[in-house]
């Protein structure tokens, strides 16, 4: 029986600019930043849930030989690696606000469906993740055409 | 090395961004080539060797997305989904829905499939239609 996640990973291009952005703007917390040798251990968590990090690793050798590295920083570059995380909040708009004012690039505006609030935003590197704000109560998938949300 | 790639593409991402949040707006290549820091004329090949589109097809494919989701879910007619998708000749947007999705808007309502709703980040990107490159050539008979 599997029990919790504990760890996810994402790839950065640089990790100075990672905890800049993932800390320094979003607000987690270093969780552990540790120079293994080989390499450099840097997981983040949302702040009080240290029970999941995510690790913000750069690819490279010997992990990956070169080319195969330049291959994912082309990925990561093109926003084509998949998203990151869901992160939720009390009070989107003023999340998305205050993100705003911090400079973050955002995708989406926040945007009222039938499961929440949610918007969309980028790490420096184009890596996407998402902010929402879930709806209260049970949730009720719409049937179609009864989506009354512009569900862009 | 690579870095001059990786600065392009993120570029061109951003360019590509504005078109998925825009996509109502009148948005030309004047307008992309200034979020993306280059030229029209290298906007418009860079875009294209990154995501294997021109700006302006990606563009149409967000457009007829949109419109294929506002035929599936709503009742508003073609005209006005047509405007809302940021197209401004309805003869325009029926040529170019036909061109991208083989059958004409109302067709498509009509036998539009029961997509259950997930959460629409996914929905937008995997029932967006292909581009031409993508789809497959149609049989010359």
């Amino acid at each position: 029986m599997l029990k919790q996640i504990t760890h996810s990973q994402v790839y950065v291009l640089d990790q100075d600019d990672a905890l800049e952005f993932y800390v320094g703007k979003l607000g987690l917390e270093v969780n552990t930043d540790a120079d293994l040798g080989f390499m450099r251990w840097l997981t983040v968590n949302v702040p009080g849930e240290p029970d999941h990090q995510i690790l913000l690793e750069r690819p490279g050798p010997p992990a990956h030989d070169e080319a195969t590295a330049e291959q994912i920083r082309e990925l990561v570059t093109k926003g084509a690696m998949g998203a990151v995380a869901i992160f939720t909040v009390d009070d989107i708009h003023k999340t998305y606000q205050e993100l705003l004012g911090k400079g973050v690039e955002f995708t989406e505006e926040p945007t009222e469906r039938f499961y929440g609030t949610d918007c969309g935003l980028r790490d420096p590197f184009g890596n996407h993740l998402r902010i929402g704000q879930p709806a209260e109560g049970p949730i009720e998938v719409p049937a179609p055409g009864q989506v009354a949300a512009e569900n862009s | 090395m690579s870095r001059a790639v990786e600065d392009s593409n993120r570029r061109m991402l951003r360019a590509r961004d504005a078109m998925d949040r825009d996509y109502a707006k009148p948005l030309d290549i004047a307008t992309l080539a200034r979020i993306a820091y280059v030229s029209d004329a290298h906007l418009i090949r860079t875009f294209r060797a990154t995501f294997g589109e021109t700006p302006h097809r990606y563009l149409q494919r967000r457009r007829v997305e949109r419109a294929m989701f506002l035929l599936r879910e709503t009742d508003r007619d073609v005209t006005e989904i047509c405007l809302d998708v940021g197209f401004t000749s309805l003869g325009t947007f029926g040529r170019t829905f036909h061109e991208i999705v083989g059958e004409s808007p109302t067709t498509y309502r009509k036998r539009a499939a029961d997509l259950r709703a997930v959460p629409a980040c996914f929905t937008r990107a995997w029932t967006r239609p292909s581009s031409f490159g993508e789809a497959r050539p149609r049989s010359v008979d």
